[in-house]
């Protein structure tokens, strides 16, 4: 059964006309082990759910791409990402740029947030002042920004 | 941030499929900001205000 319903589709599919350059989905993700390990259930369903998700959303925009990684079977790809749990999303763009990352299954709010980042990375978007870009292209140590939410 | 410089990862984080983080991080209202586990603020912030809070963060780091 699809997640995304056709009114979504459809309106997911007017946001993707105004990418520009393509987008990389890198999905870090982990099989489901057969045994039953407490605790990490919910972490397997979240995988197999962002999974579905990201192959519907690619699926709407011949810009887009989704590239799985497994990290049990690519733990240097995912180590080389700095991906240290699971499920997680790289978006890979055509800007030399900082890495922006979801870790979990965006849901609800957080569900537009990643579409619009999608076309903000795709279009090289930057919503902020001259003076903020300024500082940030001044950094000369790494910032590693985590925003935590939850599913609204 | 992260699109205006290379030097920036931002991550987020959904706290319901990461409870030990949440734990480790105190996360008890949404959003939660980490800056470099140095700078910890809860809610969304103006602009300069969080450019302010990641040179803080920067201040904090050890050399």
């Amino acid at each position: 059964m699809a997640l995304l319903d056709q009114r979504a589709r459809d309106e997911i599919s007017k946001l993707f006309e105004e990418l520009t350059e393509p987008v990389r989905l890198a999905f870090y993700t982990r099989r489901a082990s057969p045994l039953v390990v407490p605790g990490q259930q919910e972490a397997s369903q979240s995988c197999e759910d962002e999974r579905q998700l990201l192959t519907e959303i690619v699926e709407l925009s011949d810009k887009l791409l989704l590239k799985v990684h497994d990290v049990k079977e690519e733990p240097k790809a995912a180590s080389e990402a700095g991906i240290d749990k699971v499920p997680a999303l790289v978006l890979e763009g055509p800007i030399e740029a900082g890495a922006v990352r979801f870790f979990g299954l965006p849901s609800g709010y957080e569900f537009s947030t990643l579409i619009v980042d999608i076309v903000d990375v795709s279009n090289g978007n930057v919503l902020l002042s001259e003076k903020t870009r300024t500082e940030l292209a001044e950094l000369s140590e790494p910032v590693h920004i985590q925003v935590f939410v939850t599913p609204t | 941030m992260a699109m205006a410089s290379d030097k920036v990862t931002a991550d987020i984080v959904e706290a319901t499929d990461f409870p030990e983080l949440s734990t480790r991080y105190s996360v008890r209202a949404v959003p939660k900001i980490v800056i470099n586990d140095r700078v910890e603020f809860t809610g969304v912030q103006p602009e300069p205000r969080f450019l302010a809070e990641i040179k803080r963060a920067l201040e904090a780091s050890p050399t």
